[in-house]
């Protein structure tokens, strides 16, 4: 009798306590973080791309959070620092894919980076929100992988245009060995003959270089009518300075790549009279009243100004675009279901960012077209909008 | 084309004045100790960071670059005095990985005391370029071979006219020797990693205005400094000087005429071929040992 009074206590103290962790579960569960991974380049020679971005989806996150957090659940950002290593990078995807679980990945900072990552990426498939520029990351279109910010081809494009318009074609090609600086070298030699422009020169600088006089001399005699930079890093600033040095004084046109305040403040004045594409993000105060782009990009501009006292880089502004593309995503779909958030994020239509309206689709996972870059100059230390 | 080449031959003569005084650094290591010190660069980019530090914290220029230099002979005394002088009784080899550890620790370090980002220094003078027969040259490069060329002429001094001076080319010639005759060797290696520390500091203070400064610029100073110093000889004084320039103009001639992606290459290259043709250097005595 006592036995099975005890058998009985026991059972129901069983039942007990499985009920209370099954809600618990359930309570726990329906509580679970969305997680959101990211691995960046915050050190080492692309610190200048990766230390805003890691800032940005830090700051957001903390906001969104703030703000309730999305569809219920909170943000949790797991980062990883790759320092600009294609194979860290790798190793960092990779744990974030089958250690910490993550729901997507908002991240690869280089092109390098971004690439060494997508097979991974397609194989397991979790949606990939890339922060790099070479176009090559989009075309082919794959299934899984999206990116931010706009490609070098359109930087190629928006330079020759502006080229057009002051009727200069006989172009002089200065890059740099890294993946960004091969991979715009190759699109604007693709595509310069659409826009009626003529390659004369076509020199090149290892990325650690510390002196281009001699390829700036020899473009000096290359009956150039401007010259092209297409790089990333401290060589497109010490091209710039070699460029006043050997006394050159025919435009000069840089990368999107190096469309920050670092670029400027290690140029120095020889950076003056430089043109370059960018995002509306650099001049987010000289846009018109009525411009699309400007309570997003004066909205962004304060919050990182409030938080960080630095200046916003259009890199930072990328990976906003990343970490809200990714959540009015999982807003649209309902869910963190991996091919639910991936569809959502394919029929993104109408987002306004800080790289510009994106508008994406089946073939391109970009969204951006040319109106999203505005032709910028270097005047006084400062960034000049031109018309 | 003439002007071409004397912009080449500027541009080389610039970077050869640093690669001499780095080289400096290593025949002045090697003499005192038989062993290569592959910390020389970092000791480079602390003269170069440091500066940056000082002037960030509002010191003047003229007082900001001795006082970084000066930083980083302390820097290169404490770890003579740390990690090489418990260690002097080892062989070469374990001395020459030694110094190894210390570059790699040095960067470590730099990193963390400066971060990653990369650092201009201002023009010492002004930034306007001046011609010369169609090339042009930065006042600055001028300062480098003139900052350069006076060290080399104190260093020739302090050699020939000072009792210390004498006492560390008595060691380059026979340690042993030098120590029957009363010379304080040890005393003579620590003076050197503080002399080769203020050479390779002066080279990173002369250069950062025109080819910015980084944690991570001593490698390739470092390395480049050690060819030319094998270029001229390990351990000659004049060959030191003489492989700096000859590698500064053979990487500004090869950039501007044959290929500039592969400048690095040179450097690399002229070791190997060093090592293979002539292992003594261009002005190295040929070496004997006794059986």
């Amino acid at each position: 009798m006592r036995f099975l009074t005890f058998v009985r206590t026991r059972c129901a103290q069983g039942l007990l306590a499985g009920a209370a962790a099954l809600l618990a579960a359930t309570a726990a569960w329906a509580q679970a973080p969305i997680r959101v991974g990211a691995f960046l380049s915050v050190t080492g020679p692309a610190a200048f791309l990766g230390d805003p971005e890691l800032k940005t989806l830090e700051l957001y996150v903390e906001r969104l959070n703030a703000e309730g957090g999305v569809l219920g659940r909170k943000l949790q950002l797991v980062a990883y620092d790759d320092a600009g290593d294609a194979e860290k990078a790798r190793t960092f995807a990779k744990r974030l894919l089958e250690q910490d679980k993550v729901d997507l990945i908002v991240g690869g900072s280089t092109t390098g980076t971004t690439m060494a990552v997508v097979p991974m990426v397609e194989q397991a498939g979790v949606p990939f929100v890339s922060l790099a520029g070479a176009v090559v990351i989009v075309e082919p279109a794959k299934k899984w992988v999206f990116k931010t910010p706009h490609t070098d081809r359109m930087a190629c494009e928006k330079i020759f245009v502006d080229l057009q318009s002051r009727k200069l074609s006989k172009v002089a090609l200065i890059s740099g060995s890294g993946g960004f600086d091969k991979s715009m070298r190759g699109e604007c030699l693709k595509v310069g003959s659409k826009h009626g422009i003529e390659f004369v020169a076509d020199e090149t600088y290892g990325a650690t270089d510390t002196d281009m006089t001699a390829q700036l001399t020899k473009i000096k005699g290359s009956g150039a009518q401007a010259v092209l930079n297409a790089g990333f890093g401290q060589g497109p600033a010490i091209v710039t300075r070699n460029y006043r040095q050997v006394g050159l004084t025919l435009p000069l046109y840089q990368s999107h790549g190096v469309a920050s305040k670092e670029y400027i403040k290690l140029s120095g004045s020889a950076a003056d009279g430089v043109r370059l594409p960018a995002a509306a993000l650099l001049v987010a105060d000289q846009l018109a009243a009525g411009d699309a782009q400007k309570p997003v990009v004066a909205g962004y501009t304060k919050a990182f100004a409030d938080k960080y006292k630095a200046d916003v880089s259009s890199f930072g502004g990328h990976a906003y675009d990343g970490l809200m593309l990714a959540v009015n995503a999982i807003k649209a779909a309902g869910s963190t279901d991996k091919a639910k958030v991936r569809d959502a994020l394919e029929a993104t239509k109408g987002y306004v960012g800080t790289a510009g309206v994106v508008n994406m689709s089946a073939s391109d996972h970009m969204g951006l077209d040319l109106s999203a870059f505005r032709m910028l100059e270097v005047r006084n230390g400062n960034w000049a909008l031109v018309n | 084309m003439g002007s071409a080449w004397l912009q080449f031959i500027a541009s080389g003569l610039t970077a050869g004045a640093i690669y001499a005084l780095v080289a400096l650094g290593f025949s002045i290591i090697y003499n005192a100790s038989g062993a290569i010190n592959f910390a020389q660069g970092e000791f480079v980019m602390i003269g170069g960071m440091s500066a940056v530090t000082l002037l960030a914290l509002g010191l003047p220029l003229w007082l900001a670059l001795p006082l970084a230099v000066l930083a980083s002979v302390l820097v290169a005394l404490i770890i003579e005095k740390l990690a090489i002088e418990p260690a002097r009784h080892a062989g070469t080899v374990t001395l020459i990985i030694i110094t190894i550890g210390v570059a790699l620790f040095l960067r470590g370090l730099a990193q963390l005391v400066w971060g990653k980002g990369v650092h201009r220094l201002p023009s010492f003078s002004s930034e306007q370029p001046i011609e010369w027969l169609g090339a042009t040259l930065l006042p600055q490069s001028l300062w480098v071979m003139g900052g350069a060329a006076l060290a080399v002429v104190a260093l020739s001094a302090f050699y020939g006219h000072t009792l210390l001076g004498k006492a560390m080319r008595a060691t380059s010639y026979n340690r042993v020797a030098a120590q029957l005759v009363g010379i304080n060797t040890r005393g003579v290696l620590f003076a050197s990693f503080g002399l080769a520390a203020g050479l390779g500091a002066l080279g990173g203070v002369l250069i950062a205005p025109i080819a910015f400064t980084s944690y991570d610029a001593g490698i390739m100073l470092g390395l480049k400094g050690f060819a030319a110093a094998m270029l001229g000889g390990l351990g000659s004084f004049a060959g030191a000087v003489l492989g700096g320039l000859v590698l500064g103009l053979l990487e500004g001639l090869g950039a501007g005429l044959v290929s500039s992606a592969y400048k690095d290459a040179i450097a690399f290259v002229v070791i190997l071929l060093v090592l293979f043709l002539m292992p003594q250097g261009l002005l190295g005595g040929r070496g004997s040992e006794r059986v």
